[in-house]
């Protein structure tokens, strides 16, 4: 029973005698075949463990177990709510909607608007036209945008609504729609992941937008396009990095107001790039995207449709901010400020202050694969041995380029690669082939307590752990925070394993 | 603030609210929003709310789908079976181990329930169908997990569009294996919110595990077996709820569906008496059980003091004086406790507002809980409740009370601006809007990481975590102090 004096949670609740007693005593009920026999339990446990487990696993063909990637909706929402006062708009079931609310909404802390048209039965035989034309007006009434974002649920594309007409009847019959720019883009769920309907929307709105103002002659003035960023720190960091040049650029897409607003009163939509901005942004000279794998189609338009410069650049890690920073040089045409070359110094002296004790540590990785690119590559400069790599929405190339960045570290053969690999293989390599650390978002959590391995929370989406989607992981000091958080785990490891009184804390040291 | 003009604030916020919509809409919405007063039970709905019916499109609804009903709240929980999500990725991404269904297993090899077992559709699998993929995953999931006790095949919206026939596959599957094989016809676009996908899986359960066939032939019942339905074990509401329940010298033989297997799933029909907790997710079943096994059931609500001691006398009354005797000393044993607590927390709450808007049972589940430590409720409304719900919750509201059936966002918050409760209790889609405006607020899906809230036990940490919210130093620093 409680004590009102000391009121406990579920966590301790639980680990009094009286419900200790309580569950020993369900198991009686729960027996039905094999389960509740422990010894068994501990048989498959530990067949789990061996390579001929493994290998079965990675036999598998049909079944995904653990995912490590989600559906093209997720990433349009994103792109929407990196533009001024826009409203995403998924036209299709309100499931999804109520879905992807809550999924970003767990990894910011933020509140995240996302409106649905709510088909149902009926629409999925006569089709969505009539949500839309009610929907548009709906959302337009209550929320007044300066732009609706449309993107589409499976159900949609399963029966093919089209889009573009849907759009163009609802403006028909509520002229006030008029004067909101509603770009559309196909987001199936059923190809690609996240990142392809972060590539659709972003590529649908800036090519609605720029629609009859596409200039041959181009102005003094870069694009940047972060990609699927789920650390709003990083944006800041991007641009912390080309103000310091003092040279025009637009941000497209930049949702680091939007999921990081003030206490004290509820906007519902704040920051994010300027519509007249990004109405113009096909006259910038060239348009730099973070991430190369989640834009292809936005940089096919940037390069055949506004005949710009598309750059790819990856600003995580030393070298990769280092290419950023040059490539910024010589589009600015202007010297590479002070400021930014301090601040490279003094990464490169906490790294090799704190190399020791990452140099042929191992570790497990996996993420979006931009992600990776980056976090790999800086690894690799550290002297660490990122032994499993896996990506399971590797688009087409990714591996090749993984490979290269693995080539460079002196463990290259013992590092592999795992393009489309799920998080159920990823226990089978981290049981058959163990590493010291484990990188990675929140499922990594169970990989973490099944398999003994101290894990380090990067990448999306990051649900028990707070704020660290506040700070950076590109740029110089983005690549700092990555190396103080790793190489204070291992320290935190080493303490662990030798803090026993008497027996092996001589190793315990005072100074590391 | 009188109760009049309480009762006329609400009337004028729910005018204020329609103003901003277009005609259809406004026609629409306006039979959703009401005002609740306890006498008026004649009428057929709290606040003659209309409810269950098509969300209005191009919102900010709360609601989820069919699919999030079935697998998310019926089916998910139960530890010992794989449930896999049909179709492609996201759905089963976005729903995995968010809910705080708590179980005791080991994850991976005999428990499955924080896990994500997806066919991960593929343009080709739309384009030639994926029963054949699904037939190889069930294998696959035979082979790698040896210890599951069946498989779930939850249907995500391309399911039925293309003509797959999961049943087809389960039916082969389970003669081949000789386990249970469950399929699902819960696509997302059926039915208005995740309430039919309850109805859909209470339906599977039916024609799956009630099979008629003899099982637990050498159960030994007991003349106080019962069931528990309708708990799903969130941060632990099962097992606060059960451990009362034994004290009074009942045997609970199962409990559905957190920390639940496929056995007590089976076991329930034995029952002499099915105890429903959330009425709206598995009242079909329980009328089942009873037309078809004569098992009785019976509603009960263990959230907080008053409503724990009523149900606790409710149900013993099904049974004999032993029971009846014993059910008093359980009631008097906690006594101290609970009264503890209201002593204790009633002080910092007495006279505090609350806005809720939940799921299922909740939203008039917990008024009573706020009343115990003072608090008064001045709206609720339920995501997809039927009549019956809005119709049982005039029983328990205690005075006027703004009544909002599927409320959006842009409603919600509309009201919480005008009607300034001291506390919003909903979910983690609405906390951060009411926190921005320094707004005390819980997530009552969830207990916001904490709980059990069921029970004595759960209420001394319901009453710690209001507290907690409603009175913590934080919701006052907003203001710098060169603005003051």
């Amino acid at each position: 029973m409680q004590d009102t004096e000391n009121i406990v949670n579920g966590q301790k609740l639980f680990l009094k005698d009286e419900y200790k007693e309580l569950l020993a005593n369900k198991k009686q009920f729960e027996s039905s075949t094999l389960a509740t026999d422990p010894a068994k339990v501990e048989e498959v446990f530990e067949y789990q463990k061996s390579w001929e487990y493994r290998e079965k696993n990675f036999a598998r063909e049909a079944i995904t177990v653990n995912p490590a990637k989600a559906c093209q909706p997720l990433g349009a929402v994103m792109v929407a709510l990196g533009f001024e006062e826009t409203m995403p708009y998924v036209h299709g079931s309100h499931g999804c909607t109520a879905y992807f609310r809550a999924y970003f909404t767990r990894h910011f802390k933020e509140p995240t608007p996302v409106v649905s048209d709510s088909m149902t039965e009926d629409a999925a035989v006569f089709g969505g036209l009539a949500n839309m034309r009610d929907g548009l007006k709906n959302c337009n009434a209550l929320y007044n945008p300066k732009m609706i974002a449309v993107s589409t649920t499976c159900m949609a594309e399963v029966i093919g609504d089209d889009l573009v007409a849907f759009a163009a009847a609802a403006k028909d019959e509520a002229p006030e729609l008029n004067d909101v720019e509603i770009p559309v883009a196909n987001t199936p769920s059923f190809a690609g992941s996240h990142i392809t309907g972060y590539d659709n929307m972003m590529q649908s709105i800036l090519v609605t937008l720029t629609k009859d103002n596409i200039a041959a002659e181009k102005k003094e003035r870069i694009n940047i396009i972060p990609g699927f960023e789920p650390y709003i720190g990083s944006i800041r960091e991007v641009r912390k990095i080309v103000d310091a040049f003092g040279y025009d650029y637009l941000f497209l897409g930049d949702h680091s107001e939007q999921w990081d607003t003030s206490a004290g009163t509820y906007k519902m939509f704040d920051g994010g790039t300027k519509l007249v901005d990004a109405k113009d942004s096909a006259n910038s000279k060239a348009t730099i995207t973070l991430q190369k794998y989640t834009t292809k189609k936005t940089m096919k338009a940037v390069k055949n449709k506004f005949k710009q410069e598309a750059v790819f650049e990856n600003p995580i890690g030393l070298a990769g901010t280092d290419n950023f920073i040059m490539k910024l040089k010589e589009l600015t045409g202007k010297e590479i400020p002070e400021s930014l070359k301090t601040e490279r110094g003094r990464l490169v002296d906490a790294m090799q202050d704190s190399y020791p004790y990452m140099h042929g540590k191992k570790f497990a990785i996996y993420g979006d694969p931009d992600f990776l690119i980056g976090v790999v590559s800086f690894l690799v400069e550290m002297g660490a041995e990122p032994t499993h790599v896996l990506c399971h929405n590797a688009p087409k190339g990714w591996e090749k380029e993984m490979e290269e960045i693995l080539a460079k570290s002196p463990a290259k053969d013992d590092c592999k690669v795992y393009p489309g690999k799920d998080l159920w293989h990823m226990r089978s390599l981290l049981f058959t082939e163990p590493v010291d650390f484990i990188i990675g978002n929140t499922y990594a959590k169970e990989l973490m307590r099944d398999t003994n391995t101290p894990m380090i929370h990067m990448g999306f989406p990051i649900f028990d752990r707070h704020h660290l989607h506040r700070t950076a992981i590109s740029g110089y000091a983005g690549a700092l925070n990555m190396l103080t958080t790793i190489v204070n785990k291992v320290l935190d490891k080493l303490d662990d394993e030798t803090s026993s009184i008497g027996k092996t804390d001589y190793f315990f040291d005072a100074v590391r | 603030m009188t109760a009049k003009t309480l009762d006329l604030l609400q009337k004028e916020a729910i005018e204020e609210v329609l103003e901003k919509y277009p005609e259809k809409a406004k026609k629409n919405r306006a039979k959703h929003l009401g005002v609740g007063a306890p006498e008026d039970d004649a009428n057929k709905t709290c606040g003659g709310v209309r409810s269950n019916k098509k969300t209005i499109p191009g919102v900010m609804s709360q609601r989820g789908c069919a699919y999030a009903g079935s697998k998310g709240v019926v089916w998910g929980p139960i530890k010992d079976m794989i449930h896999i999500s049909h179709g492609p990725v996201g759905c089963g991404q976005y729903s995995r181990a968010g809910r705080r269904n708590y179980y005791i297993g080991h994850t991976g090899v005999d428990s499955f329930v924080t896990m994500n077992f997806t066919t991960d559709f593929q343009e080709k699998d739309i384009v030639f169908g994926g029963d054949k993929k699904l037939s190889k995953a069930m294998e696959e999931i035979n082979e790698l997990f040896p210890l599951n006790n069946g498989i779930s095949i939850q249907s995500e919206c391309p399911i039925g569009l293309i003509g797959d026939d999961i049943n087809a596959v389960a039916k082969i599957k389970a003669k081949e294996m000789d386990k249970l094989m469950v399929p699902v016809n819960c696509e997302g676009f059926r039915g208005v919110s995740q309430s039919l996908g309850h109805h859909i899986a209470n339906d599977a359960i039916r024609d799956y595990v009630f099979t008629g066939e003899a099982k637990h032939e050498d159960f030994k019942s007991t003349d106080y077996d019962v069931a528990i339905l309708g708990d799903y074990n969130i941060g632990g509401d099962a097992w606060s709820s059960r451990i009362l329940l034994e004290e009074m010298g009942l045997r609970v033989i199962a409990q559905w569906s957190g920390d639940a297997t496929v056995k007590e799933m089976e076991l329930a029909p034995k029952a002499k008496l099915n105890l429903l907790h959330c009425y709206r997710s598995m009242n079909y079943i329980s009328r089942h059980m009873e037309q078809e096994f004569g098992t009785p059931w019976e509603e009960y609500n263990f959230f907080g003091k008053t409503q724990t001691i009523d149900s606790l006398r409710k149900i013993a009354s099904h049974f004999d004086d032993t029971i009846k005797a014993n059910c008093e000393k359980v009631i008097e044993k906690y006594a101290p406790m609970y009264d503890g607590v209201i002593e204790k927390y009633k002080p910092r709450l007495d006279g505090k507002k609350v806005m809720m808007f939940v799921g299922g049972l909740r939203p008039r589940h917990i008024i009573t809980a706020f009343e115990d430590l003072g608090m008064e409720v001045i709206g609720t409304g339920y995501e997809f409740a039927h009549d019956d719900d809005y119709k049982r919750t005039t029983e328990e509201i205690s005075n006027s009370t703004v009544i909002y059936d599927d409320v959006n966002e842009y409603e919600l918050e509309s009201f919480v601006k005008k009607l300034k409760p001291d506390l919003v209790a909903s979910g983690v889609k609405e906390k951060y809007v009411f926190q921005k405006m320094n707004m005390p607020f819980r997530q009552v899906h969830s207990w916001d990481y904490s709980g059990p809230y069921h029970g004595f036990d759960g209420f001394a940490i319901f009453a710690k975590d209001m507290d907690l919210a409603v009175n913590s130093p934080v919701w006052g620093h907003s203001s710098a102090p060169w603005d003051k």
